[in-house]
């Protein structure tokens, strides 16, 4: 089986996905000849041709329209938006239009389109490279929301996103891109290619929506993340020596209570992380969830580690990312309450 | 008076309540004066179109000029037939609304013309892109009224399950995409079902329509923008009723340039028609789904009209605008010119008139009967609280059927 980047994963779903269904295009700034500013769609145009990989005009609120519009008809477009920091133009298309037209037509027009854009910090990407958004969208009732942590997961849930009849964002970490990242920016980043998850079958398989994955486990505190804190979280436990159960969630909306529930009825002891600002972030729901579901399970206040009530900054990159440090200081504060 | 220095410009419109109608600076060309030019006609060569107003109907009620459709009079008493039931159906509507049946509605009195001139000319496997004024396109491609007030009022039958405000339609079967809320929206979506269009090599092509109004928000950018780039078969319609809500044309931009002239700048071969004028209509309309067709992509349509009711139930008129404004419209009113064009050319009379209004008003009175039957918003059987939770998504995810459960359901 080959190894693969999370780059390199995306790619082959686009490919694999474009060979099997003639309905599918792809399309967004830079997508087509150039093959993306990241090099997701490398090679797609040449191979299937500029009416189904192709670039747009920069305007995301006009790519997402067009989308909706090629949903309406019956293809299944794949746009992509090129950083999660400049979806807010296309926030009336997605919010008022793609995930709102099944419901209002009483299910006479739907919207099967995915969204694809590189999310996440860690990178020095400032103010406007960094964001994570996925609260806005998780609040948006109609919409699927995935955020894969490596290449097999990435593949098969982009697979799984395009066949999925409902439009779905798919933040892509931008971080995870060449290699798994743990948050220990000051020691050498480590290819996917010594990662297990970076064995990727060519052809097809997906990975349904929905359904979290348990990345690590353990007994003593369970650990909710997704994306790149998955690999920080991961490292944490090991750095403090902690039996942590950590589960990446994959898909954030709809998400498998089932996992997460079971988990912390196990261990009693619950820290959510996300890269996402504090107020407002996800990570309010998900302890909300906990304790209406676990609480009398529960032997501590549920923590929270996230990326701090600002924006994202550019020199102060490494004391706004919630590294290992911080999650681990929080896994013990859990452990000792 | 030229400008000695900058100051902040507001447009106003002429007159406001209190005052009396003023439309002597608006000179309307006379009819027949614009050439019907070929379709592979170039944006540029189009500019004289899309500054100026074709027109069919002159003042005596005669077809004139190269752009007469030179349509059959069985086709012409059809499309009156749909002006009129289009009519009566918004009178009746709004009368349902003002018996408390329903929450809201708006009629598209005086704008008849602009949605059943197009969807005469358009095929009926076409898709249409509305806004919330064009259920003339609806009601002409034969759709059942029954079906249409079952949606404005909510009911047991109510396809939208009472979802929707009222008027906001929805059809896939008649080729009628689902109606928004949000302006401009539907306008670039339009593009994208025309590119899948293309893409597939299909015929069919999409037509959308937009306010003047709502030509300032960025879908119009985008649509146009998407459409030139992409070279969609897609007609872009705009339809200047002079009006959002309190707003005149002059603040969505209309003082400088016609909005038709908006799209020679991404280059669209745009015209300017006559929005009173059925036959003007229906002939730029088949001109611009020629072009589409034969792939020679997008058109922009200017339809210039004039509302004539308020903006909607809520609204109130004569708050922003002289009273006797609608009645001395210089294009007139679109049904009584295509009444004056049947009659002229001896394929109507006064009696075939009245009898067509009996007709149409006994019509939208018996579909209203019938929809009553399943219910009003405020009255009678209505769709259970327990499908508000379906088509959310296409299978019901663990919290909303948790929802539902503690709802009773």
């Amino acid at each position: 089986m080959p190894s693969m980047t999370m780059i390199q994963a995306l790619n082959s779903a686009m490919d694999v996905l474009l060979t099997k269904d003639p309905d599918i295009v792809v399309f967004g700034q830079d997508v087509g000849y150039f093959g993306g500013v990241f090099r997701c769609t490398d090679g797609l145009q040449k191979k299937h041709g500029v009416s189904r990989v192709f670039d747009t005009p920069i305007a995301e609120a006009g790519i997402l329209a067009t989308a909706v519009g090629m949903g309406a008809y019956g293809l299944r477009p794949i746009a992509e938006i090129q950083f999660a920091d400049y979806i807010y133009p296309a926030t009336d298309q997605l919010i008022s239009e793609a995930a709102r037209l099944r419901y209002r037509s009483g299910g006479e027009f739907t919207a099967p389109i995915v969204v694809r854009a590189p999310t996440g910090g860690g990178i020095f990407g400032g103010q406007t490279h960094s964001q994570s958004p996925e609260a806005l969208f998780a609040h948006v009732c109609g919409l699927k929301t995935v955020i894969p942590s490596n290449p097999y997961d990435a593949k098969g849930l982009l697979i799984a996103a395009v066949e999925d009849d409902d439009p779905v964002i798919f933040f892509e970490p931008k971080r995870l891109y060449n290699g798994p990242f743990d948050g220990f920016h000051d020691r050498p980043v480590k290819p996917w290619s010594q990662h297990a998850a970076s064995e990727v079958p060519e052809g097809y398989y997906s990975i349904p929506l929905g359904q979290a994955a348990i990345a690590r486990e353990g007994s003593a505190v369970t650990v909710i993340a997704y994306g790149t804190m998955v690999h920080v979280a991961l490292a944490s436990a090991e750095e403090e020596g902690i039996d942590a159960e950590v589960i990446d969630l994959r898909t954030i909306l709809p998400l498998d209570i089932d996992t997460i529930v079971a988990s912390v009825k196990k261990t009693g002891r619950c820290v959510v992380v996300h890269e996402a600002t504090r107020t407002g972030g996800f990570g309010g729901e998900l302890i909300a969830l906990v304790q209406e579901h676990c609480f009398y399970h529960l032997e501590a206040p549920i923590e929270r580690v996230t990326g701090w009530d600002t924006p994202y900054p550019h020199a102060l990159e490494w004391d706004y990312f919630p590294g290992p440090k911080r999650v681990g200081a929080a896994l013990r504060r859990v452990l000792e309450a | 008076m030229p400008s000695t220095s900058p100051s902040l410009h507001i447009p106003e419109p002429k007159h406001r309540p209190g005052a009396s109608h003023d439309f002597s600076d608006m000179r309307p060309p006379p009819a027949g004066l614009l050439d019907r030019p070929a379709i592979d006609i170039s944006a540029g060569q189009a500019e004289p179109l899309a500054r100026g107003l074709v027109r069919v109907l002159n003042e005596q009620g005669e077809a004139v000029g190269s752009w007469d459709p030179k349509l059959d009079p069985d086709r012409l008493r059809g499309g009156l037939k749909s002006m009129l039931t289009t009519r009566a159906y918004d009178d009746r509507m709004m009368r349902a609304q003002r018996q408390g049946k329903t929450s809201f509605y708006m009629k598209c009195t005086g704008e008849e013309a602009v949605a059943v001139g197009a969807a005469l000319a358009l095929r009926p496997d076409d898709m249409l892109f509305p806004t919330y004024r064009q259920q003339g396109l609806l009601i002409t491609r034969g759709w059942p009224l029954v079906d249409m007030m079952c949606q404005v009022l909510s009911n047991s039958r109510d396809r939208m399950k009472g979802r929707q405000l009222p008027v906001f339609y929805s059809s896939k079967e008649a080729g009628f995409f689902s109606i928004s809320g949000n302006l401009g929206t539907q306008f670039s979506q339009a593009v994208g079902w025309a590119m899948a269009a293309a893409y597939k090599k299909d015929s069919r092509i999409a037509a959308a329509w937009i306010g003047e109004g709502a030509t300032a928000e960025g879908d119009f950018h985008h649509a146009l923008t998407f459409a030139a780039v992409y070279n969609a078969p897609v007609i872009l319609n705009v339809v200047n009723n002079q009006w959002a809500i309190s707003s005149f044309q002059g603040i969505a931009g209309g003082e400088k340039a016609t909005f038709a002239s908006r799209g020679i700048g991404f280059g669209i071969p745009s015209i300017r028609v006559d929005g009173n004028d059925l036959l003007a209509v229906h002939a730029v309309t088949a001109w611009a789904a020629e072009r589409a067709r034969a792939g020679l992509g997008p058109t922009l349509i200017e339809h210039f009209t004039y509302r004539q009711a308020a903006h909607s139930t809520s609204d109130d008129p004569t708050r922003y605008r002289p009273a006797d404004e609608p009645e001395h419209w210089p294009l007139g009113d679109p049904v009584d010119r295509l009444r004056g064009h049947l009659t002229v050319s001896g394929h109507w009379s006064e009696a075939q008139h009245e009898a067509f209004i009996t007709e149409t008003s006994e019509e939208v009175r018996a579909a209203l009967r019938e929809a009553e039957s399943y219910g009003t918003l405020t009255d009678g059987p209505s769709v259970s609280p327990a499908t508000m939770f379906d088509d959310v998504f296409k299978e019901m995810p663990w919290h909303l059927r948790r929802q539902r459960q503690e709802l009773g359901y």
